[in-house]
């Protein structure tokens, strides 16, 4: 407990936006195989430190196989708002879930070089407390820390639906489901809200007999991943709406709501339209009278290719698709980041018009057909991923690895994990940066990205801008 | 007596100020909705919870205050039970998980399940009593029912000043920052008073207790 807030919350996205810049950053390793433990890299990204762009200090968990993919910090920004009583709660923790083991890992980054293991939940008690498994998005809320799930019960998590879970955010006991009435809901994925207008929007991926192995093609290609939002009373727990994008549009991935609680609109990824192997962008956004609508804005075309080029799982297609995999939207609520995991491309959406987004910038590297190379000449590996923007919205950050079976499905072999970050131009525009090129020790592939002191994608913020 | 009521005024200016009783709340809700006066619909519901949490402690007490001859023996424990739930406070710094599900759209009800939580009625408990007890000084021949009738109208008024006192200083303190400080203040200014304000029962109660000795 501080005596003062964390000066790392801040009320307004606008107050995040003018605060001092990232100095580190902190990625996730894994190790696809299960060889060896997965891992916490600490990543200086201070342009005036001659360790810029390298790892100074890694932390190993002692357990292997856990497939580390998303994360999330303790507490952010959200604890301003006096209505949770949280506004003593320190930055601190970084709470990483291990999507295949079901294993949580709190970790002690208050001294980022010396990042500590501060307490490990085991996944039994994950299963019995809460009949959900494959943990994945962490978001801090009003209750303390709400953690999605990618399964249910039983062994290959079909037994019941996934969802979401509450744990306590200073003890990190897991308190319970947090799901009083799921509606429809039988899939789960990412999930972001609206604090003081008191909703939740949730997403589907699919159930793990679905991923864990690798892409079902069959289930693919009939349509059986999820393609539905939902939309949810935050604190009454209750799912008040749920949107069918249309089953063609397979895989309704990342949620980002605008930052700015004041708007009420937000946007949702789709990895591929199965009719035409698009690539989509729905917008989302509730009405005056509470109601939810959503309207697809951005199309991305697959890329013809021949068969020889592509991977057994695409040849029969004579294209390789975009593959929207991750979107990130600056905390401004003007640029969303767009990552084509497929044709290897990030492409940057001036969205200040939520309804009629314009590609305001675009940057190539790796790709399935196309593998370009960063411009310090190395091989990118595989396509742009998991995206993260800094505060100020100036530096765009990425790694390259999507999960584990999915990548050698579409970018077959060992090709190592890479993290790259460009200058995004204030008016649009996005560059690579030449002299930012993390390395990854070898066997590892890279994962999510988070910020010291906090990004676009973990603050709430329970105040509008002024 | 006056000091007394003074107290009543203090107590209520503490309140006011603690963005833990909502006066952020106010400025949240000037801001979504773009209009200053949006304000000062937040903080009346903000008062009117406060306000009943008040009366909630105040009132049953000024049924016993008709207890005349068990008036010191009243004073006492209710200076101790204050005291107590202060050192209660203390222990246990957890915030009850409760108001986190309370809908932001019911300010009222937060407000006063919050004012209930931390005892804030509680910290007015030992000045009420003093102030009833100054007047049974005076007109201790008059019969119970008077007393009681008395004792209510002096809760009720405690409880409006004192939320009144709140509503100006939060109010105060919302609209500076609203129209001039900007929400940077929020997070500069905030400090955590959950210490200082678990003594406060203490010190509340325990000069109760010594008074009434």
């Amino acid at each position: 407990m501080n005596l003062r807030p964390d000066p790392t919350f801040h009320a307004t996205p606008k107050l995040a936006m003018a605060a001092p810049v990232e100095t580190l950053a902190f990625t996730l390793m894994l190790s696809p195989d299960g060889a060896q433990p997965d891992g916490l890299a600490v990543v200086d990204v201070d342009p005036k430190s001659k360790s810029y762009g390298q790892i100074v200090h890694s932390l190993f968990m002692p357990n292997t196989g856990d497939e580390f993919h998303h994360f999330g910090w303790n507490a952010c920004s959200s604890a301003l708002s006096p209505l949770t009583g949280h506004a003593f709660l320190e930055r601190r923790y970084l709470i990483i879930p291990g999507i295949r083991s079901s294993r949580i890992y709190v970790i002690d980054v208050k001294e980022p070089l010396k990042a500590k293991i501060h307490k490990i939940i085991e996944p039994e008690e994950v299963f019995e407390k809460t009949g959900y498994s494959r943990p994945h998005t962490i978001h801090c809320g009003p209750e303390g820390i709400y953690v999605s799930t990618l399964g249910g019960g039983g062994k290959d998590g079909t037994d019941g639906p996934p969802g979401i879970f509450i744990m306590d955010c200073e003890t990190f006991e897991i308190l319970g489901r947090y799901e009083m009435d799921r509606g429809i809901q039988d899939k789960h994925y990412d999930f972001w809200w609206n604090l003081p207008r008191d909703y939740m929007v949730s997403s589907e991926w699919g159930l793990p007999p679905q991923f864990e192995n690798g892409i079902v093609a069959e289930d693919l290609l009939s349509n059986k991943y999820g393609h539905k939002i939902h939309f949810w009373d935050l604190r009454g727990r209750r799912n008040i709406q749920t949107i069918d994008l249309g089953e063609n549009h397979q895989m309704a991935l990342e949620i980002r709501p605008a930052h700015d609680p004041a708007k009420q609109h937000g946007f949702c990824g789709v990895v591929v339209d199965t009719t035409n192997l698009q690539g989509a962008i729905f917008t989302w956004w509730r009405n005056d009278d509470g109601s939810f609508e959503a309207k697809k804005t951005i199309t991305i075309d697959p890329q013809p290719a021949s068969a020889d080029d592509l991977p057994e799982l695409l040849k029969g297609f004579g294209a390789v698709p975009p593959l929207v995999t991750d979107i990130d939207l600056s905390l401004d609520d003007k640029f969303l980041y767009v990552a084509c995991w497929g044709t290897g491309e990030m492409h940057q959406y001036d969205v200040s018009d939520p309804m009629k987004p314009n590609l305001a910038g675009k940057v190539e590297i790796g790709g399935i057909v196309n593998k370009t190379k960063h411009p310090n000449g190395k091989e990118f590996g595989y396509g742009p991923q998991m995206v993260e923007i800094s505060r100020d919205g100036k530096r765009v950050y990425w790694t390259n690895s999507l999960y584990s079976t999915w990548d050698d499905q579409f970018y077959p072999g060992d090709r190592g994990g890479a993290m790259v970050m460009a200058n995004a131009a204030p008016a649009g525009g996005l560059d690579l940066d030449k002299a930012f090129w993390v390395e990854f020790p070898k066997g590892y592939r890279s994962h999510q990205i988070r910020l010291e002191g906090g990004d676009c994608s973990t603050d709430s913020f329970c105040y509008p801008n002024t | 007596m006056v000091a007394l009521w003074w107290a009543v005024v203090a107590s209520g200016v503490y309140h006011g100020v603690n963005p833990g009783m909502g006066w952020p709340l106010t400025v949240s809700a000037a801001l979504m909705e773009g209009r200053r006066s949006a304000l000062a619909a937040a903080l009346a519901m903000l008062a009117l919870g406060h306000f009943l949490a008040m009366s909630a402690i105040l009132l049953p007490f000024s049924a016993m205050i008709a207890l005349v001859e068990w008036q010191r023996e009243i004073r006492i424990a209710a200076g101790g039970l204050v005291m107590a739930i202060g050192a209660y406070l203390l222990i246990n710094r957890r915030h009850p998980r409760f108001l986190a599900r309370v809908k932001p759209s019911r300010l009222a009800l937060w407000s006063f399940l919050a004012a209930m939580a931390h005892g804030a009625g509680f910290m007015l408990l030992p000045i009420y009593l003093g102030l009833c007890g100054v007047q049974e000084a005076d007109i201790g021949h008059r019969a119970a029912a008077d007393l009681m009738a008395d004792s209510v109208d002096t809760a009720l008024t405690v409880a409006a000043i004192h939320t009144a006192a709140m509503s100006v200083s939060g109010g105060v303190l919302a609209t500076v920052v609203y129209a001039w400080l900007g929400l940077r203040f929020l997070s500069k200014a905030w400090f955590n008073i959950d210490v200082l304000w678990a003594l406060s029962l203490v010190l509340v109660g325990g000069i109760g207790v010594w008074a009434a000795l």
